[in-house]
């Protein structure tokens, strides 16, 4: 059940997307949401859609694999778009009881619901394609100038990647405590949504101590090992500009400029 | 009055690049009453398995069978069964999770929806059962010792009064005086109370002195079935997958070669001592 939260899960495989610098996958995915709000119209989205249609194919990752993430934030988008919906004043187009459908609110619902949609294959791309340590790497060398304005970016790049590290461990934790309470008989599916809540607790309860007593041996084993932040710090596989990474940022460049050009241009929905 | 495993294999992962089959075909009776060792090396699909029979991990392929029942149909009760197939999980003591350790022990037997008197009367049994010392039962159970949490974790199954009790790796990260503890009071629990056991070990020593038929799990596949005795005459092909025969075994082997006739398929050092005295007064007389 929880193993179908693929946010932040790495897919092992070989492909030419899985072998890119990390850096260029995070500003493409930056890029690919930045292309997502500047459209305007359906064409654009439709660039957008293949774009991301090519990245899925070239990582070679199963597209079920990205869908199935969308399960966990179904809700969200239900809720923008309901709201998008109903509270966008325009032309009416149907209207019953106390609410209207717009013609503009139809327009904003569904652009909203495409963007979100678009958003979270886009960014799931980069994570099931680029390992935790790797991305966090990526995120350090990019912000590396922040440094000059006291920015303790390796600080949070660290944190970051301990947090990216936890998320699968805490999930296999809590789906073994969860069945190890089933097996005591208790019940997460039925009851109204106190009675839910309330059957958390014999779950959250185990799962938090175990994420101190990890933190806490963590936390020692660094001390152990001499960590001791940024400074002077050097690494093993030093992140550094291929051929192929250059070819990305290119092809990156011409989906921008051309999806904005497209997404921009006026001529109805 | 039985546990049947039909033809069962599960996939882990199915259908992505990290597709394990972690059990392939298995077929088992597990009859009323019988102390059993389900013995492996990591990842040989022993925990796997265990969770098929109580119908926590859903077969891919094959079915189980409970007193006659299909655990997978639609209407089967599987909160009832999880009653009936007690399972304690790999370091139970993770799970615990009330104020105080008779509150945590009365968690199963609430979720059955008994009275509250029976739910503490069995609380209070459970945790006799196990010789959990009265002055910890309302102490909070993160201030006990490793063993006394690991037994109060147990006693959390068995105050649902279970069938069939399946303990998984129950001695894992004790000192050897908290295995003996545990592996002592389990034997005496099914003295007491004739329930069947499933012992999940990966070490042969563990088991060889208190169960009645050994599993021995490969790679997601049964490579033997039987009695502790014919079990351990494979021993060589055992090691080959990583496991290892008592040492006792290995003893009485050696003996045998060095020519003092003794029956070199016993098991428990007891038998063992039995078998060397006689050989050797029989050598002298």
């Amino acid at each position: 059940m929880l193993r179908d939260i693929t946010l932040g899960q790495y897919y092992q495989t070989e492909s030419p997307i899985h072998r890119l610098d990390p850096r260029v996958k995070l500003v493409g995915t930056i890029v690919f949401i930045i292309s997502l709000f500047c459209m305007k119209n359906l064409l654009g989205y439709v660039c957008a859609a293949v774009f991301l249609a090519m990245c899925i194919r070239i990582s070679k990752v199963p597209f079920k694999f990205m869908t199935k993430g969308m399960k966990s934030i179904i809700m969200l988008l239900m809720i923008t778009v309901v709201f998008n919906l109903f509270l966008t004043p325009g032309t009416p187009l149907v209207s019953f009881w106390k609410l209207t459908i717009t013609r503009e609110g139809l327009r904003l619902a569904s652009f909203m619901a495409i963007r979100l949609v678009m958003l979270i294959i886009g960014s799931s791309v980069m994570t099931l394609t680029t390992t935790p340590n790797n991305l966090t790497d990526g995120m350090e060398k990019l912000l590396n100038p922040l440094k000059k304005i006291k920015v303790p970016v390796h600080e949070v790049a660290m944190m970051m990647s301990i947090a990216l590290r936890f998320i699968p461990i805490l999930l296999e934790e809590t789906d073994k405590i969860m069945k190890a309470q089933m097996a005591r008989g208790a019940d997460f599916e039925s009851g109204n949504l106190i009675k839910k809540a309330k059957a958390l607790v014999p779950v959250l309860v185990p799962l938090f101590i175990s994420a101190f007593r990890r933190a806490n041996d963590l936390a020692m084993a660094m001390e152990a090992r001499c960590y001791r932040g940024g400074e002077h710090r050097t690494k093993m596989k030093p992140l550094v500009y291929k051929k192929a990474d250059y070819i990305a940022y290119l092809i990156l460049l011409f989906y921008f400029a051309g999806g904005i050009c497209i997404g921009r241009l006026t001529f109805g929905i | 009055m039985s546990l049947i495993l039909d033809h069962v294999s599960y996939t882990y992962e199915a259908e992505t690049s990290m597709e394990i089959k972690a059990l392939n075909d298995i077929n088992l009776v597990i009859p009323d009453g019988q102390f059993i060792g389900l013995i492996g090396h990591t990842g040989s699909g022993k925990s796997t398995l265990v969770q098929h029979l109580n119908g926590l991990v859903r077969a891919t392929e094959g079915a189980v069978y409970y007193n006659g029942a299909d655990i997978d149909d639609s209407d089967y009760n599987k909160r009832e069964l999880r009653s009936k197939v007690g399972l304690v999980f790999q370091y139970p003591e993770h799970q615990l999770f009330e104020a105080d350790v008779f509150s945590d022990v009365c968690f199963g037997p609430k979720n059955l929806g008994l009275p509250a008197k029976e739910v503490e009367l069995r609380a209070y049994e459970a945790l006799k059962l196990v010789g959990l010392p009265d002055d910890c039962f309302y102490q909070s159970p993160f201030d006990l010792s490793g063993g006394q949490k690991r037994r109060a974790a147990i006693a959390g199954v068995l105050a649902m009064k279970p069938e069939v009790l399946i303990l998984d790796e129950p001695t894992a990260g004790l000192d050897p005086k908290g295995r003996d503890e545990i592996l002592g009071q389990i034997k005496r629990l099914r003295e007491e109370t004739g329930i069947t056991i499933v012992l999940v070990s990966h070490s042969m020593e563990d088991v060889a002195e208190y169960v009645d038929r050994i599993i021995v799990m490969n790679q997601g596949r049964v490579m033997y079935d039987g009695t502790p005795r014919e079990v351990f005459k494979n021993y060589r092909e055992l090691e080959e997958v990583g496991l290892a025969a008592p040492q006792v075994t290995y003893i009485m082997h050696r003996l045998q070669e060095k020519g003092l006739s003794v029956d070199a398929d016993v098991t428990t050092i007891k038998e063992a001592v039995t078998q060397i005295g006689m050989a050797l007064n029989g050598k002298k007389g």
